[in-house]
């Protein structure tokens, strides 16, 4: 039996996830097919919008400093109506899972690398630890993990400038694993509040061990493992220990606020009864003049086409894979879409290296619609759209608006091709 | 002569590494002063090949009987800094027979053993060969670590007495009666080196006797002293792959030409090399053709290198010397020796001999002629001992161990740091107390090497980096560079860890810069996302004058409407301060 749906939607994160939701919502018949997993396991797991223009930042108003983004800018396109749509659809699907949709102003959050950023959305577990809230701070590390040291967290947190005190402590974990074991072992520790290495449950035991370090603070940051299934409970439980609140520091990968929300998403792929197909890569299409018949993927080897009345492309940037290059030419593998990029491989970066890269902002030119454009700026296609990494002209890691833009992409593009199909 | 005479030596490459720690086995009273840390020169941008000599056995063979020998002195006295790869000469269906015999012949000439494999015995040893490769010379070439070999080196000399001093500039040549009596030195700013020099300062060194080992730099040390020295400095690229295409040296067997050899290294192949004459050693063009030409030249003989992902490409400047007159066109035609400048009686200027050209492989050898040069003006009466005495790490190093149980980490990362350890393996993993985690994945470096590399280096992770290879695999420090600043915390403020953070972070990007597409590319993005996107260390604003109004964010559900611009909120007053400090602080 052929495969066919009102919409497919080509990719498996964030973007793709939000760009199902919204044409799922037009009524139509919607299906997903992704290849791999998504880059949510390696993000933070925050949502940013847009924390700073041209490097002037942190701006308070994200909304507000849209209008200062230059004209090629996909917020440009889709506007502040497409931003506010594309966040939207993200409280909808993560329900009360996070929190800032309270208020339009961002949120300044301590990282891992210690200073604070602005976000719009972050997870329950991180809210306690807002830097705007006057309360001094514990932040709690553990001797066998590097990526997250409490003292250079807390230092540099107060070097920015915070509105409160912060100490970091480093203390050994209740359980002694090997060495270099992962944040994932840790959540599962206390989430089964396993026995610590001398009998009390490992829960207790870390609250007591991080209780003789408080003094006087009002709250205690750890780096992002208090739990996986049943992360509620454990912050709960060490916050009534304590007695004092709990937060959570978002980390890099593996990132367990980044897996949740992507197991979340995809929960919410299923409630609304959008169909997936995942593990296999998408390789090419079949067209019919400028409209495109057929995606097909690469089954073990067999291209079995997927029809579709219209298209979402959501495949991710060059860390997705949406986006490729050579010694030559940058590409978008799928639909062979028109990706910009200076001639001489040398002008793809800057010398700083946290300079306004050109790399930084490869990917498909959109028109007002979001369909990928041309050289000579026609569509590509007239029923094929592009949503989040895969499109260019947002420099997201400077500006702080990855997700942002993947979802204001996404609402905008799934939205419209649910309209068309 | 009642007091021991004293010597200060200039340059911390291989040949100063090499000479301070001659002298201070023979007792003398020495001093380095390098300007970067160690091997910051020529020697830590050099391709790695522990020569057989093969490569000099048709064109220079006074030279291929000295790499022989330095080969196998190296392999005894520096196992920790060696692989014995072994190396081939291949010959493709274009290159001249004649050649191929008159190399077969050289290094029989000049003792090196060497033996003939046809294609398909080459094509055995190595799979990845190209199909037409004709046949091959084996010679023991191998692979040698020059930051290992430096650190060993001084690591010796100091335990011996010697000074070191990194990140100690020579601004002048201190000449009193027509001569040479010490140095001025500038300490760096930060107090990142190791020595006791007061940062920021300036400090006069005296000495008996002055060793300028400055390479292609040792023209700016003669002109402070008001002497000649004609270097001619010539750049040379190398590109570094992903993974060992091939387990073996592998040279292209024809008399001159760029990319022409792949040396394994570590967990990496690096290709390699050009020839071209450059006016300053420290500011010339690296540009991209240079790049794609070991990629496509080299894949005539490794046809997989063309699809192959590369890390990231460096360069580095021989110190080529002649004699004036000599007058030679061509850079590759100048010779491979080196050369030791008597300014007594060269320039009628006592006190300092400089030392130029030369090769890394035969480091020890240059440094014993020196100091032999420098105990016989000094009327010193001891014998050179470097080429019997192990380096440290180097001494009977020969019971393998379970690591795994000894030290509480995995076995294959145990092995790889014992690589690099060698006999200092127990030592550094032994003595370590608490929990050992690994710092960096890509090279299996633990916590417990680099707080040694830390001990020894101060605050330049940079030279951390030289030590344990922390931060060189393949993702060029995207998960790594902010764990080895964490390190730092124990001994160091937070300032001091985010400024190390920051140096090594661009130093890093600097050479993957040239390795910006495919793979490596959207590495470059991951790093990128991971360093600005999750950690926000480019808009910092610890690092930024501003101050941030607090109140204007959002200071969650539970706080007062107020705080946290509600939604309508004037824009205006949600912004950072441009301005003067304090502006914005209480609006
Ligand atoms: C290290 C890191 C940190 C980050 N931190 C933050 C942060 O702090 N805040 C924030 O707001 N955002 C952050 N992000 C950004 C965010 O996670 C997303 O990367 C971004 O929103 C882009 O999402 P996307 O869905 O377009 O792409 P991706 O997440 O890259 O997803 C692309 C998907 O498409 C699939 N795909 C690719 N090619 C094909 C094909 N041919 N066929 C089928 N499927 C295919 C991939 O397998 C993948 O599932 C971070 C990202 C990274 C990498
Ligand atoms: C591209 C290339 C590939 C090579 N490959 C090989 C190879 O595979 N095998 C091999 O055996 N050899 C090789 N060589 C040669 C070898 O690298 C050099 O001969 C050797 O490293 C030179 O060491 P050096 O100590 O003399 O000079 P350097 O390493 O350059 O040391 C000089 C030092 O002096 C310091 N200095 C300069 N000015 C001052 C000052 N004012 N005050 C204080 N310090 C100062 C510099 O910072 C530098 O660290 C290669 C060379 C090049 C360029």
């Amino acid at each position: 039996m052929p495969i066919r749906e009102d919409v497919l939607v080509v990719g498996g994160g964030l973007a793709a996830a939000t760009a199902a939701l919204a044409a799922r919502e037009t009524g139509r018949s919607v299906r997903l097919v992704a290849h791999k997993k998504s880059t949510l396991r390696q993000a933070s797991g925050l949502i940013d919008v847009l924390g700073y223009v041209d490097g002037d930042g942190p701006r308070a108003d994200p909304y507000g400093a849209i209008t200062d983004l230059p004209d090629d800018h996909p917020y440009r396109i889709v506007g502040e109506e497409g931003v506010r749509d594309g966040l939207r659809l993200f409280d909808d699907a993560v329900g009360d899972m996070y929190a800032g949709g309270h208020t339009d102003a961002n949120a300044l959050v301590p990282t891992y690398g210690g200073t604070v950023k602005p976000t719009a959305r972050y997870p329950n577990s991180v809210a306690p630890g807002l830097a705007s809230v006057e309360e001094d701070a514990l932040f709690v590390g553990f001797e066998s993990t590097t990526d997250f040291s409490a003292p250079v967290v807390a230092d540099h947190v107060v070097a920015a400038g915070v509105p409160f005190e912060a100490r970091g402590v480093t203390v050994p974990f209740p359980i002694r694993f090997r060495d270099d074991a992962r944040a994932t072992r840790f959540a599962k520790a206390l989430d089964e509040d396993e026995a610590a290495d001398d009998g009390r449950g490992v829960r207790r035991a870390l609250a007591e061990s991080v209780g003789e370090h408080l003094d006087g603070e009002e709250r205690v940051g750890f780096p992002a493992m208090l739990g996986d299934d049943h992360d509620e409970e454990v912050r709960e439980e060490l916050a009534d220990r304590l007695g004092v609140s709990v937060f959570e520091v978002p980390t890099g990968p593996p990132s367990l606020l980044g897996l949740k929300l992507e197991d979340r998403l995809f929960e919410a792929l299923d409630e609304a009864g959008i169909r997936l197909s995942t593990g296999n890569p998408a390789v090419g299409y079949e067209a019919d003049g400028d409209r495109i018949e057929a995606v097909y993927v690469d089954r073990k080897g067999k291209d079995v086409p997927y029809h579709a009345e219209q298209f979402v492309l959501a495949t991710g940037g060059l860390v997705g894979k949406g986006i490729g290059s050579d010694r030559e030419r940058v590409t978008e593998p799928v639909f062979d879409c028109h990706v910009p990029h200076p001639e001489d491989r040398y002008d793809w970066s800057e010398s700083a290296a946290f300079g306004g890269h050109a790399f930084a902002r490869f990917g498909v030119v959109p028109d007002e619609e979001l369909r990928p454009t041309t050289a000579s700026g026609e569509p590509e296609f007239a029923n094929l759209r592009a949503a989040g990494g895969v499109v260019g002209g947002a420099d997201v890691a400077r500006e702080k608006s990855a997700s942002g833009v993947s979802l204001a992409t996404a609402a905008v593009a799934g939205g419209r091709a649910g309209e068309e199909a | 002569m009642t007091e021991t005479p004293s010597v200060l030596v200039i340059g911390g490459g291989s040949t100063g590494c090499g000479i301070v720690r001659d002298l201070a086995m023979r007792g003398l009273d020495v001093t380095l002063v390098e300007k970067g840390n160690l091997t910051h020169g020529t020697t830590g941008r050099m391709h790695g090949l522990l020569h057989s000599g093969g490569r000099y056995a048709v064109s220079d063979q006074p030279s291929a009987r000295e790499c022989i020998e330095e080969n196998r002195v190296l392999r005894r006295i520096a196992t920790h800094c060696v692989e014995m790869t072994g190396g081939l000469f291949v010959q493709r269906p274009e290159d001249d027979d004649e050649y191929f015999e008159q190399k077969l012949q050289g290094c029989r000439d000049c003792g090196i053993p060497a033996e003939v494999l046809s294609g398909d015995e080459a094509r055995e040893m190595e799979p990845y060969l190209a199909k037409d490769v004709k046949r091959a010379i084996r010679v023991p070439d191998g692979a040698i670590d020059p930051f290992r070999l430096c650190v060993a080196n001084a690591a010796d000399a100091i335990d011996r007495g010697a000074r070191v001093e990194t990140h100690a500039e020579v601004v002048d040549v201190l000449v009193e009666d027509d001569e040479i009596v010490g140095v001025e030195v500038e300490h760096g700013e930060k107090a990142i080196g190791i020595g006791d020099g007061e940062p920021g300062t300036r400090e006069k060194l005296y000495a008996d006797y002055v060793v300028n080992a400055t390479g292609a730099w040792a023209g700016q040390i003669g002109e402070m002293a008001g002497v000649e020295v004609a270097v001619r400095p010539s750049k040379g690229v190398m590109t570094i792959m992903n993974v060992r295409q091939v387990d073996t040296v592998v040279n292209r067997c024809r008399p001159k030409g760029d990319a022409d050899i792949i040396v394994p290294h570590e967990t990496t192949c690096i290709l390699g090399t050009t020839d071209e004459e450059v006016e300053d050693p420290e500011d010339y063009p690296e540009e991209g053709w240079e790049v794609d030409l070991m990629i496509d030249t080299l894949s005539e003989l490794v046809p997989m290198l063309s699809e192959a992902r590369t890390i990231r490409s460096f360069w580095g400047v021989r110190p080529l010397y002649e004699p004036p007159g000599t007058g030679t066109v061509d850079p590759t035609d100048i010779t491979r020796d080196f050369f030791l400048l008597d300014h007594a009686d060269r320039d009628g200027l006592p006190g300092m001999a400089s030392i130029v050209g030369g090769k890394l492989t035969t480091y020890r050898m240059m440094a014993e002629k020196i100091s032999n040069h420098v105990c016989e003006t000094l009327g010193v009466e001891a014998d050179c001992r470097t080429a019997e005495e192990p380096l440290p790490g180097s001494s009977d190093f020969s019971v393998l161990r379970e690591w795994m149980d000894e030290f509480g980490i995995r076995s294959p990362v145990g092995r790889r740091s014992a690589q690099r350890l060698g006999s200092r393996t127990d030592d550094v993993l032994g003595r370590w107390d608490g929990p050992n985690p690994v710092v960096c994945d890509c090279e299996a470096v633990t916590r417990a090497e680099i707080h040694d590399a830390i001990d020894h280096s101060g605050t330049d992770l940079n030279a951390v980096r030289i030590r344990t290879r922390s931060s060189m695999g393949n993702c060029q420090g995207a998960f790594c560079c902010h764990r080895m600043a964490n390190e730092l915390i124990h001994d160091h403020d937070e300032l001091v860890v985010r400024d190390s953070l920051d140096e090594l972070y661009q130093e890093r990007w600097k050479g993957e810069r040239h390795a910006l597409w495919g793979e490596q590319l959207s590495q470059a993005m991951l790093k990128h996302m991971l360093h600005a996107t999750t950690m926000n260390r480019d808009g910092d604003p610890a690092a930024s004058d501003s101050v941030i109004d607090f109140a204007a964010f959002d200071a969650g559900e539970a706080a007062p409407a107020a705080a946290g611009g509600a939604t309508g909120d004037d824009p205006d007053r949600a912004a950072t301060d441009g301005g003067t400090e304090g502006e914005n602080a209480d609006s």
